[in-house]
């Protein structure tokens, strides 16, 4: 096994599993809210944040399902060294996803949780070119007037928060940063709004 | 501290406990299931609270746990203890110098921030439970948002009192969607569950984790001409004289003799400290000078 596979993992996981998941949650909580992460190092083209997500959420409990954009030998062993977590043939057996928005879609095959059980949904994790607080309108739980983030496809969010309470949550990433959305975000654009 | 892994839980479990986190925070008011563990300390205890708080807490915390109000009673000392001991983070009793704050039955009196989470320790999580003992049968009553029974419930409070006697664990809707029960608060306390703060609520003996983020609507539920009312104790702290705050009864001696002071303790020193006097503070302030 070459060095790049076991290198990158967190240099003490159990304090910055911590500091990780408080970002992911504050994220999660307020939706539109960018936060700065740090610590690990997944093989190209993993950003920073989606690696530190992988390491503080993922084990062999959560089938991981890698998308085109993103699906390499390297990854694949990554995660088997740093996580455990098995790598899925299809989206519709992760707990996670992993990839850019281009190579992610189409959402509709992805878990979206049963009504009895509605957490029982895939969580995915998008890869982005760049993320700003400004572009498509949030409102909803977390949010105190509305926010702003530049989503990929705004209809796609809309469509999912349709299935509420049903549906999928993203984390949206970009080199050490990331943002979170939610299930319950209402997305509406600019236009829209005035 | 070398002796235990940070804040106690493995990490494969706070794993586990982090995912139902943000799950619960992804669809506020529906109750995760979570993989409970046995804690060192019995269930009815903040088993669940603990769970939720080893798995939220950061080196830099500063923890602050009440119970009823209250920062020095058994319960609240033992778990800041164990935090202490476990994770090594700082304790304090001030509300506002506390980052995590962990509760049992109340919300501080003093508004919480953005930069603050409340873990509330849950003994019943289903708010259908008394009405529906089968787990089969509430999950699906969620499902289908059949909440009819609680309504009920509501009302027959009034046929029988002339009035909502539910007084705490006042069932809230939360963004108009599920039912939640706010843990055994008193319902003086329900208009404070829209806060700035993260609150999250862990129940470790039923193994649910449920979740409110910040500026969640959260009402709670009453009819037309019984509007839900947010009551206490129709006096002033005896102590602080606040006029504002809930408070507790007190028996003071055998012949009937009674005092109400704050519930929260930290809310109630904080007035005295800036000079507020009760009733019956004459004796403090003897004592102060």
């Amino acid at each position: 096994m070459d060095q790049a596979v076991m290198t990158g993992g967190f240099s003490d996981p159990s304090i910055q599993s911590a500091w990780g998941f408080r970002a992911a949650m504050n994220a999660m909580a307020r939706p539109g809210d960018i936060l700065a992460v740090q610590g690990a190092q997944a093989p190209a083209p993993v950003s920073v944040a989606a690696a530190v997500l992988m390491l503080v959420l993922c084990d062999p409990e959560t089938p991981v399902w890698l998308a085109p954009s993103h699906d390499s030998d390297a990854l694949r062993r990554w995660i088997a060294f740093h996580t455990g977590a098995p790598v899925v043939a299809a989206r519709g057996e992760a707990a996670f996803a992993l990839g850019t928005w281009d190579s992610l879609v189409p959402l509709r095959d992805y878990r979206i949780g049963t009504p009895e059980y509605p957490d029982r949904s895939a969580t995915l994790i998008v890869e982005m070119d760049e993320l700003r607080a400004e572009g498509a309108v949030l409102t909803g739980p977390g949010i105190k007037q509305a926010a702003g983030l530049n989503l990929p496809d705004a209809a796609a969010f809309r469509a999912n928060r349709g299935l509420y309470p049903l549906g999928l949550d993203f984390f949206l990433t970009c080199g050490d940063r990331l943002a979170a959305l939610p299930r319950s975000t209402h997305v509406t654009t600019p236009a829209e709004v005035s | 501290m070398s002796d235990y892994n940070f804040a106690y839980l493995d990490e494969q479990t706070k794993r586990m406990i982090r995912r139902a986190i943000l799950k619960a925070l992804a669809v506020p008011g529906y109750q995760v299931p979570f993989a409970s563990r046995e804690m060192p300390m019995p269930y009815g205890w903040g088993t669940g609270g603990v769970q939720v708080s080893a798995a939220c807490l950061v080196p830099e915390d500063r923890l602050k746990v009440i119970d009823q109000g209250a920062d020095d009673t058994t319960n609240a000392v033992s778990i800041r203890r164990f935090f202490e001991k476990t994770a090594g983070v700082a304790t304090t009793g001030r509300t506002s110098e506390a980052t995590l704050i962990q509760t049992r039955h109340r919300i501080p009196e003093e508004p919480l921030t953005r930069d603050q989470i409340l873990v509330y320790q849950v003994p019943i999580p289903e708010p259908l439970r008394f009405l529906e003992p089968r787990e089969t049968e509430t999950r699906k009553m969620h499902a289908l948002e059949e909440y009819g029974l609680v309504h009920v419930k509501l009302y027959e409070d009034i046929a029988r009192h002339g009035q909502i006697a539910t007084s705490y664990a006042y069932p809230v809707k939360v963004e108009g969607r599920y039912v939640m029960d706010p843990s055994p608060i008193p319902k003086f306390d329900n208009p404070k569950l829209e806060s700035e703060a993260i609150q999250l609520f862990g129940a470790g003996r039923e193994q649910r984790i449920h979740a409110l983020p910040p500026h969640c609507k959260v009402v709670s539920l009453d009819f037309e001409d019984h509007p839900f009312e947010a009551s206490k104790a129709d006096h002033d702290c005896d102590l602080c004289g606040s006029g504002t705050s809930y408070l507790d009864e007190v028996i003071v001696d055998d012949a009937g003799g009674r005092m109400f002071v704050c519930s929260d303790t930290d809310y109630c020193e904080t007035r005295r400290g800036a000079g507020h006097r009760g009733r019956l503070a004459a004796t403090g302030q003897e004592d102060a000078a």
